[in-house]
């Protein structure tokens, strides 16, 4: 899926690893005219320094968001109700470890060891979606993630897998895949929650109501404040603006929520028919970057999981390890 | 005192362990590319690859990765690091020669001596 497992191999590894502290213009004009023509980008292949390391943060942070979201629809495989519920809910936890597998092989190829990304996410140095730090109290909390979360990353995704970096875009090709399943999954629970008694009813609208906020936040700040740069949008790094994914979020789903007869806790919330865009209050973006520093409700939760697990995993990940391969041990990638 | 939802925070009691914890560089294993066929018969065509600690388990890895959801009869796993490849900026001595006509069905032109034959026979 990432092609080229020589990239790997010692003898082989390019020199692309030293350091490369100045673009040479050349070689610059020449990779930026093949993103133009729309070619993908090859782990061999020269790229400038700042669209490697905008790329490693990017794959990385999305790597760590699959496994750290594991956690919260994870606590509640043990109380999900009924078999076909727990089954599908094991399914898809499943699954979201296995596309952290492979993003963070398609961010290795960028030059990044596995290990080095767990160590920065361990630490606090590397970020992972806002979204996960906050508690799924509810079983209506693990329906509103697996419906309404999954469909903002869908179209988050669908928009990176148009990007210029091709690892990452085959890794995403096979994500959106599995990722259709879980949409299905959550809409199902969704409904059956919107559709049921007075009391199933009322913890969705609860959970709704909750998350509405978080779920505004996903897809970053209002483009007049995000600092993104012309050049990632130019080098397709960025494949869309945070406020043109919302958009687009709120247009396919908004009308799926309503038509249920649930409401959202916006009084603003609506399209305008002329611009074709939305309209909505801002939600709270100082609570936004005060979660991203790490003082969300689950932050320190979330982390020590993941922490106990690496600690604990270790005499396992060792023991494994046979002799012969230990000695052989690549060094991954580019 | 403990308020986490999580039935590992409150077994373990998490939220009291502080410390910092370091992987170790090559901890998480190698990388073995994984090479999935899809009916008896077909090639074995590359869809990933699995961090494991040796060959079988990177079997049981890739079954768990790319076996189970499209169809799979077969899948192979290779270490990355056992690859042999020419360097990439070696690229320009796969260009085709336009000139060795003979090699490609192209470079036969039998319409025009049968034509030929047969407006000569007339």
């Amino acid at each position: 899926m990432y092609g080229g497992g020589y990239i790997y191999d010692d003898p082989n590894r390019s020199r692309q690893q030293e350091e490369q502290l100045v673009d040479d213009p050349v070689k610059l004009a020449a990779f930026e005219a093949r993103i133009t023509r729309g070619e993908k980008i090859e782990p061999g292949d020269w790229m400038p320094a700042e669209y490697r390391r905008q790329l490693i943060r990017l794959i990385e942070q999305h790597a760590h968001s699959e496994v750290i979201g594991a956690l919260p629809e994870g606590t509640w495989i043990t109380r999900a109700p009924g078999f076909k519920r727990k089954l599908a809910l094991i399914a898809k936890v499943q699954d979201e470890i296995g596309h952290g597998q492979l993003l963070y092989n398609a961010a290795e190829t960028l030059g990044k060891s596995r290990e080095a990304m767990i160590n920065d996410l361990l630490s606090g140095k590397s970020k992972y979606s806002n979204v996960f730090n906050y508690p799924a109290e509810t079983w209506a909390d693990v329906t509103v993630i697996g419906f309404l979360i999954d469909a903002a990353a869908i179209v988050n995704q669908v928009a990176n897998s148009k990007g210029s970096y091709g690892p990452y875009c085959r890794a995403l090709e096979r994500i959106c895949y599995e990722e259709s399943f879980h949409l299905k999954q959550g809409h199902d629970a969704f409904i059956e929650l919107a559709t049921g008694t007075p009391a199933q009813k009322a913890i969705l609208q609860d959970a709704l109501n909750r998350w509405w906020q978080p779920i505004m936040h996903f897809f970053g700040p209002p483009d007049k404040v995000s600092s993104h740069s012309e050049k990632l949008m130019q080098w397709k790094v960025k494949m869309a603006s945070n406020d043109d994914m919302r958009n687009q979020f709120l247009d396919a789903y908004v009308p799926k929520i309503w038509e249920l007869g649930l409401t959202l806790p916006d009084p603003s919330l609506k399209k305008d028919k002329e611009t074709g865009k939305w309209e909505y209050s801002d939600p709270d973006w100082e609570l936004f970057f005060e979660v991203i520093k790490g003082n969300g409700p689950c932050n320190k939760e979330r982390l020590n999981v993941r922490k106990w697990a690496e600690e604990h995993g270790r005499w396992i990940r060792k023991a494994l390890m046979r002799e012969d391969e230990r000695a052989r041990t690549a060094l991954p990638v580019a | 005192m403990n308020e986490s939802l999580d039935p590992r925070v409150n077994r373990l009691r998490l939220n009291n362990s502080d410390g910092s914890f370091t992987i170790e560089e090559g901890e998480n294993w190698n990388v073995f590319e994984v090479f999935h066929q899809e009916k008896r018969g077909a090639h074995h065509e590359h869809v990933g690859c699995v961090h494991a600690p040796d060959a079988n388990l990177a079997l049981i890895f890739a079954k768990e990765q790319f076996g189970r959801r499209k169809k799979c009869v077969n899948l192979w796993v290779v270490r990355s690091a056992d690859i042999l490849a020419f360097d990439l900026e070696d690229e320009d001595m796969f260009a085709n020669n336009p000139d060795k006509t003979y090699r490609d069905a192209s470079g036969f032109k039998v319409m025009e001596k049968i034509n030929k034959f047969k407006a000569q026979s007339k």
